[in-house]
């Protein structure tokens, strides 16, 4: 049975309470929208691409804790990576959060406190909204991205 | 306050509900939620069933199950008489003058959408109208739009105010020549509010519009007379009103659903069939096509009947104490900002805590045993009204306590100290 602290952790009420890289971009070439039609979660991610790497992130919007710090914790860990790196982490950050089991994450380091939000089958798009946001900045997809 | 009949109640010498007793024919209430006992503060969502509606289901598909009207052997006889029976039911909680104005349904929501298709589409031209109220639930909504795209029509609103009252001033204008419906809420389930709809109606059939109320959240609470309220339809859920789910009531006045075309075609509702020429029964039957939700109307008539054993005035005082207390508990936490503050509401307590996103509330109440819900209630223009995108919602039923109030302050203070 999962205990509250697993979801939530000092680190990701951090992060929600002084999340990291919230705010416009100026040097953005490449932005989504995200929103969970089902509680009003929303985020904007806008990306700097510089050749194949993530050179700045930002994200901006309204939403519970998980979603906000998932965000803010996205945006610490694609910042500086290359595309196929984010990508990947963009895989393993998906099945930390969706598989039964805890899977070999070690590579994920500060994200492994997402693990904790298994747990809550009703949170798990609060903590992917942002993820998939970012994916779809990456691939600047023409429509918003929403967990339906 | 007063019931819809327009009749205030006593509040003087009524004896007190047994709660002790009331909560042990609910078996679900005894259950344990990640390791403490269940606070159920979801009433407004769905409401938790007696022993005997549970036994009384059980007890149709034991001894009575058959299929309906058209056989000729005992088991058929007996449920049909189960399910005439509970029409029976239905009609006398509601008031209505004869079982015929009693359609069976899935639930509010199918007979909404009834009433759009069936009585209002054949009368809509381009360019009328359907007025709702800026409170209703999407099941309120929605029917409409779709009913106003086949037709051309236009959906109008009746706006509220920042208590969650609606504007009644507004009424008389927003009821043209080309309004075909006002459809509105008797009891808001986002923002807990009563709605004065024999008032209400009163002034529509003056402008000539004909009315449909949404009962679901009003017949579990309240004395519902149809007649009093002077309402064309009116429609409510089982579930919601200590009944199985699956199926729900509309009255109609007979006149007009005599007239009406039918809004589904099948078995059930015909007189005869050929291929050159159908004919349809009579109503209510018109408009039940198919085998019906017998078990369901076998535990919704289990339902009113067990309603309608307790004392009203105990019960009507037990769910005030209960609600004005859990009001103002919630009121006194920091930071906490209710939605919805009507004058006259039940059951409903809609909230906002500062600095804590609802789904967190929600979550964390969860783990106390204390279930709420958290979101936009199906009521989006609701929230949108208020500026926000969710509340946490609290809601009461008959077999509530003060206890799980303090459950649900406890919780609170709780998730502040998480949030610190």
């Amino acid at each position: 049975m999962s205990d509250l602290r697993d979801l939530y952790q000092e680190v990701i009420l951090d992060h929600t309470k002084r999340p990291r890289n919230y705010g416009p971009l100026a040097g953005a070439n490449r932005r989504a929208e995200g929103f969970n039609p089902l509680c009003g979660d929303r985020v904007r991610v806008l990306l700097e691409v510089n050749g194949d790497t993530v050179r700045d992130v930002r994200f901006e919007g309204t939403g519970c804790a998980i979603s906000t710090a998932s965000a803010s914790l996205m945006t610490e860990a694609v910042k500086g990576r290359t595309v196929d790196e984010a990508e990947a982490l963009f895989g393993n950050v998906h099945a930390l959060l969706t598989a039964s089991e805890s899977s070999n994450s070690n590579e994920l380091g500060p994200l492994e406190v997402l693990g904790g939000v298994r747990g809550y089958p009703m949170r798990v798009k609060c903590a992917t909204l942002a993820w998939h946001t970012f994916r779809a900045a990456l691939h600047e997809a023409a429509e918003p991205v929403t967990t339906e | 306050m007063s019931t819809v009949g327009g009749t205030r109640t006593a509040r003087a010498s009524a004896p007190a509900l047994d709660i002790a007793r009331i909560r042990k024919d609910f078996p679900i209430l005894d259950r344990t939620v990640h390791g403490k006992p269940l606070s159920y503060l979801d009433n407004a969502a769905t409401a938790q069933k007696p022993k005997a509606v549970i036994d009384a289901v059980s007890r149709y598909y034991s001894r009575h199950n058959a299929n309906v009207h058209r056989a000729l052997h005992e088991l058929a006889v007996e449920a049909t008489e189960a399910y005439e029976g509970a029409r029976a039911t239905v009609q006398r909680t509601l008031g209505a003058a004869d079982p015929s104005e009693i359609v069976f349904v899935r639930g509010t929501t199918e007979a909404i959408n009834l009433v759009a298709q069936s009585f209002v589409r054949p009368r809509m031209s381009p360019g009328d109208e359907v007025l709702v109220t800026e409170m209703e639930h999407h099941s309120n909504i929605v029917p409409w739009q779709i009913l106003c795209e086949q037709t051309g029509g236009t959906l109008r609103v009746l706006p509220m105010d920042d208590r969650g009252e609606l504007v009644l001033d507004e009424l008389p204008n927003l009821l043209t020549p080309r309004t075909r419906l006002l459809s509105l809420v008797h009891i808001s389930n986002a923002l807990g509010t009563v709605n004065p709809v024999r008032e209400i109606t009163e002034v529509a059939h003056a402008a000539g519009v004909p009315v449909l109320v949404d009962g679901a959240q009003a017949v579990p609470h309240l004395p519902v007379d149809v007649r009093a309220i002077g309402c064309d339809f009116y429609a409510f859920s089982s579930h919601k009103a200590y009944g199985p789910t699956g199926i729900g009531a509309l009255y109609g006045r007979a006149e007009l659903l005599e007239e009406m075309p039918p809004y589904q075609g099948g078995g059930e509702m015909i007189r005869s069939v050929s291929f050159e020429r159908t004919t349809y029964h009579d109503v209510p039957h018109k408009f039940e096509a198919g085998t019906p939700n017998v078990a369901g109307t076998v535990g919704l008539g289990a339902a009113l009947e067990y309603l309608s054993a307790l004392d009203p005035v105990a019960l009507k005082n037990h769910e005030e104490d209960v609600f004005g207390y859990a009001t103002r508990r919630v009121a006194e936490v920091p930071g906490v900002r209710l939605i919805g503050t009507a004058r006259e509401k039940i059951a409903v307590v809609s909230f906002v805590l500062e600095g804590v996103h609802a789904h967190d509330v929600g979550t964390i109440l969860d783990r106390e045993g204390v279930a709420v819900r958290a979101g936009h209630h199906c009521a989006e223009p609701v929230m949108a009204h208020f500026g926000i995108s969710a509340t946490t919602r609290a809601s009461f039923g008959l077999y509530n306590t003060r206890e799980e109030a303090d459950r649900l302050v406890d919780g609170l203070q709780r998730v502040i100290e998480i949030f610190r």
